[in-house]
């Protein structure tokens, strides 16, 4: 059945982590809870309240301890693993396998863990065919406020018993609790890959991308910058070389994806002192109307679906041109400092009221990752 | 097992006068249509779980979102449960009225807003059918991927609450996986979006929590979807086996081989011969199992996978492997399974269809199971299993009009539920708990987590007025029907409200 060999460093420090927060909720010290700490950027800092005028102590909750893979079999498509193991380490499990995690996550470290991936809920250029991380989580462990070890979901593909606490786990940035094990669907590998360049101005890219959106095309991925469509061809032998001779272009790196997805082009370069954004936007949106925005700041990924902009205009005009046009903008990695914009879109006011509720339900002490998300929560 | 609302175990319902109600809602909406006569109540009684009919006190029809707001905001005011109800055609008795509640139809929202081909993406009323998205979505070559069996008449509202499936998950996922956006009217009359056009939406993914929660959370008024583009080519294999093992192997084995199927199914011995009677699907019938297995994508691509498929079926031992030759033939196959339960509904006066979910490899060991309750039940079984996601649809035949045998049918398909939960799996694939496996939840599910559960519906619905007593078991429930550990006579979590 496991198809994986036990790494000396698995371990099971479940029982220390529940006693942890445990502790915290009786003690009610905020947690800041991390795995490999390769996301920090994205996000706010974990801030606790303010008492007497001084900020809460808080402690760190690492699950880094945590780790190994506790189930995994090829043949049923599913891995279950311990929060705290290395991302790369369960990436290269698979791929012993012929096997992959279909959205195709981001590092930015060789530490990252697969909590982390989860908490963030981080997806690669894969996603906009394939499915973002929430979409191939299938069940969770977490630790409760009260310090009980909980299951959801499970290593099933279908589950519809009690409400979805699993994929609600995913990208709340250990709002509602640490997770401590995750069951997730995987893929198997293409059996054929080839990437392309293609040069073309913007509008002829996205006329493009929305014609062959709607054809069964084996694109997993689709990237506008500089003047040039970049693409991924991905699926049988048969039809990624029919698709090659149909589209031509030069052929492109696949190092390209990886530099994309773990944000080392020199469009990402830290020397830049702009801002980073990324723009969430749905299909087809057309270029926005931002003031003094040149092409060159934008990189257009996710068949323009995910937009990178390098820009120092005020966080309002950004969010809403964003809004206007169905989508949001988080800010990332701008350098850090006083009056720096909050990272994430505010919410619309009723939406921000039922978190607030589902925190103090959850939470109700805020002891896990106060202000990570929002700063209310 | 009686699964109707019980005030002593689910939790005490207001006392209201249905004059009085009825009074109020007709003044504060005045264009509403509310239903009150018994005649008037009568059809909207069970959903597709009808061996369940509870009376309504009141159905509303609104047509529009302010109506419905207005309804919210009274029958919060009022203390007034309010049940919402799609086609009605669900499995698990999630629209199961209240006899103290007004049941909200939402059957009137049915246009499509939109279809917008460039985005791929279709924005719908809650009350638009299913099968009638990919209709619309069809000229543009685009279609809706998840297609519950009852997609003729099924809604995307419901579809939404129950977070439907269909034979083509493995490859194409549930509803969650498949809705971009909900427009959500709260228990406080409250309008408010969940999801976003865009991949993704700031904050918690609350759009995730919707789906699949049985309008316990709120009222979804509208729905924004996003289409595929439909495969180029489809083709089905049949293959047919001595032995219901073997075909569960040969099942892991086109995963192994790197291949995922659009769909991929399996039907046992009783399955076939009922199916094969009633719609000549071309399935043989002396056969143990057999497996239906359809490939889709491009052309090129499908005839290697088709190859791949095919020796892959050989070497796990099938007796007879066929390839429908066109698009009729591959109907024909599909028509056999997707009547399937109709076609045993043939053979004996009535059926329960349950739904669990379990790890493929634990199937010879489930069917087994199946297996010797059927024989100590004295009631028969046929096998209907999604195999490529492991969602079993066994279907237990029983005659109603025999004393008892209503309840031994219950018994047993409960005992099949516990057995897929011992072996890892879930009482509910696509299906949903609704009142149905109500009791199962506590198999599933322990206290601390059942409470966590009713935290969620706290943080959304503090007064239980959206679907009470519905997908989530009150621990009070659980202590009563054995399923949880009382040690001592002392129940877990004593602080806790029982309701």
């Amino acid at each position: 059945m496991a198809q994986t060999r036990p790494q000396p460093t698995d371990q099971n420090i479940s029982e220390a982590l529940t006693e942890r927060v445990r502790r915290a909720t009786a003690e009610s010290r905020p947690l800041r809870i991390v795995g490999g700490d390769t996301k920090a950027f994205y996000g706010r800092k974990v801030q606790g309240r303010e008492i007497q005028g001084r900020p809460e102590e808080i402690e760190t909750l690492s699950t880094r301890e945590h780790r190994g893979i506790t189930y995994y079999d090829p043949v049923e498509l599913i891995v279950s693993v311990r929060s705290g193991t290395p991302l790369a380490e369960l990436e290269a499990t698979l791929a012993d396998n012929g096997q992959m995690l279909g959205c195709e996550p981001p590092h930015f470290g060789t530490d990252a863990t697969v909590g982390g991936m989860v908490a963030t809920g981080l997806s690669g250029p894969r996603r906009p065919w394939a499915g973002s991380v929430r979409d191939f989580v299938l069940g969770t462990r977490v630790i409760s406020h009260e310090g009980h070890q909980q299951r959801f979901g499970g290593e099933v593909m279908k589950n519809v018993a009690g409400y979805d606490l699993s994929r609600l786990m995913v990208g709340a940035q250990g709002t509602l609790g640490p997770i401590t094990e995750v069951s997730l669907k995987v893929l198997p590998r293409p059996g054929a890959s080839h990437s392309l360049r293609l040069e073309m101005p913007l509008a002829d890219a996205q006329a493009k991308l929305a014609e062959w959106g709607r054809q069964p095309l084996p694109i997993t991925a689709a990237a506008w910058h500089a003047g040039a469509l970049h693409l991924r061809l991905e699926g049988g032998p048969s039809s990624v070389a029919a698709t090659r001779e149909r589209l031509g272009g030069d052929e492109l790196d696949a190092d390209f994806w990886t530099a994309l997805r773990e944000q080392t082009l020199d469009f990402f370069s830290r020397d830049d002192a702009r801002a980073l954004w990324r723009l969430s936007l749905p299909h087809n949106t057309p270029s926005l109307a931002l003031a003094g925005v040149q092409k060159a700041d934008l990189l257009h990924d996710w068949a323009g679906t995910q937009r990178w902009l390098r820009s120092d205009l005020p966080a309002d005009i950004i969010r809403e041109a964003c809004a206007r046009g169905g989508g949001h903008a988080t800010c990332l990695g701008s350098r850090e400092g006083p009056g720096q914009p909050d990272p994430f879109m505010p919410l619309e006011p009723v939406v921000a009221k039922y978190h607030r509720n589902l925190k103090a339900q959850l939470d109700p002490k805020g002891i896990f990752n106060p202000g990570r998300l929002y700063a209310e929560l | 097992m009686n699964i109707l609302y019980d005030e002593r175990l689910d939790g005490e319902l207001p006392a209201i006068d249905k004059a009085e109600v009825l009074a109020d809602l007709q003044q504060a909406a005045p264009g509403l249509t509310l239903l009150h006569r018994e005649e008037d109540l009568r059809p909207f009684e069970c959903d597709g779980l009808s061996a369940y009919r509870v009376l309504p006190m009141l159905v509303a029809l609104p047509e529009t979102l302010e109506q419905v707001e207005t309804l919210m905001k009274r029958c919060r005011a009022l203390g007034v449960p309010v049940v919402t109800r799609g086609a009605g055609t669900g499995l698990s008795g999630g629209a199961l009225p209240l006899e103290k509640g007004v049941l909200l139809v939402m059957s009137r929202f049915n246009r499509i807003l939109d279809i917008d081909p460039d985005a791929r993406i279709a924005r719908l009323q809650p009350g638009v059918r299913n099968l009638a998205i990919s209709e619309a979505a069809a000229p543009y070559g685009l279609y809706y991927a998840p297609d519950p069996s009852s997609q003729i008449a099924c809604s995307i509202g419901g579809n939404v609450a129950e977070n439907a499936g269909g034979v083509h998950c493995l490859k194409y996922g549930l509803t969650v996986h498949n809705v971009m956006k909900v427009e959500v009217i709260t228990i406080e009359g409250e309008r408010m979006t969940l999801g976003s056009e865009a991949l993704d939406a700031p904050g918690l993914d609350l759009l995730a929590l919707f789906n699949g929660s049985e309008g316990m959370l709120g009222v979804v008024t509208e729905i924004t979807v996003k289409l595929l583009p439909k495969p180029e080519t489809a083709k089905v294999l049949m293959a047919s086996f001595d032995d219901v093992e073997k075909a569960g192997r040969a099942v892991g084995d086109i995963i192994a081989a790197g291949i995922i199927p659009g769909g991929l199914e399996m039907m046992d011995k009783l399955a076939i011969r009922a199916a094969e009677d009633f719609v000549k699907a071309g399935y043989p019938v002396e056969a143990e199992a057999i497996l239906l297995c359809e490939l889709d994508g491009v052309e090129a691509d499908v005839d290697d996978d088709c190859a791949t498929v095919r020796a892959v079926l050989e070497k796990a031992g099938a007796t007879g492997i066929q390839q429908a030759r066109d698009e009729a033939e591959r109907a024909t196959f599909w028509a056999g399974r997707k009547n399937a339960f109709p076609a045993v509904g043939r053979m004996s006066p009535d059926y329960y269809c349950m739904d669990g979910t379990i790890p493929r490899r634990e199937l010879p060991r489930v069917l087994k199971g199946i297996a010797d309750f059927s024989e100590e039940y004295g009631l028969r079984v046929a096998n209907v299993f999604h195999a490529g996601d492991g969602n079993m649809h066994p279907l237990i035949l029983f005659d109603a009009n025999r004393p008892g045998e209503l309840e031994q049918a219950e018994e047993l398909g409960g005992k099949i539920l516990e057995l897929c939960v011992e072996v890892g799996g879930s009482i509910t694939g696509e299906h949903g708990v609704g009142r149905e496996k109500i009791n199962q939840m506590c198999a599933q599910f322990n206290p601390g987590e059942l409470t966590t559960f009713h935290a969620v519906k706290a943080a959304f619905d503090p007064d239980r007025l959206l679907n009470p007593g519905k997908n989530i078991p009150t621990l009070a429930r659980c202590a009563e029907f054995g399923a949880m550990h009382v040690h001592n006579n002392e129940l877990p979590h004593p602080e806790l409200p029982r309701f």
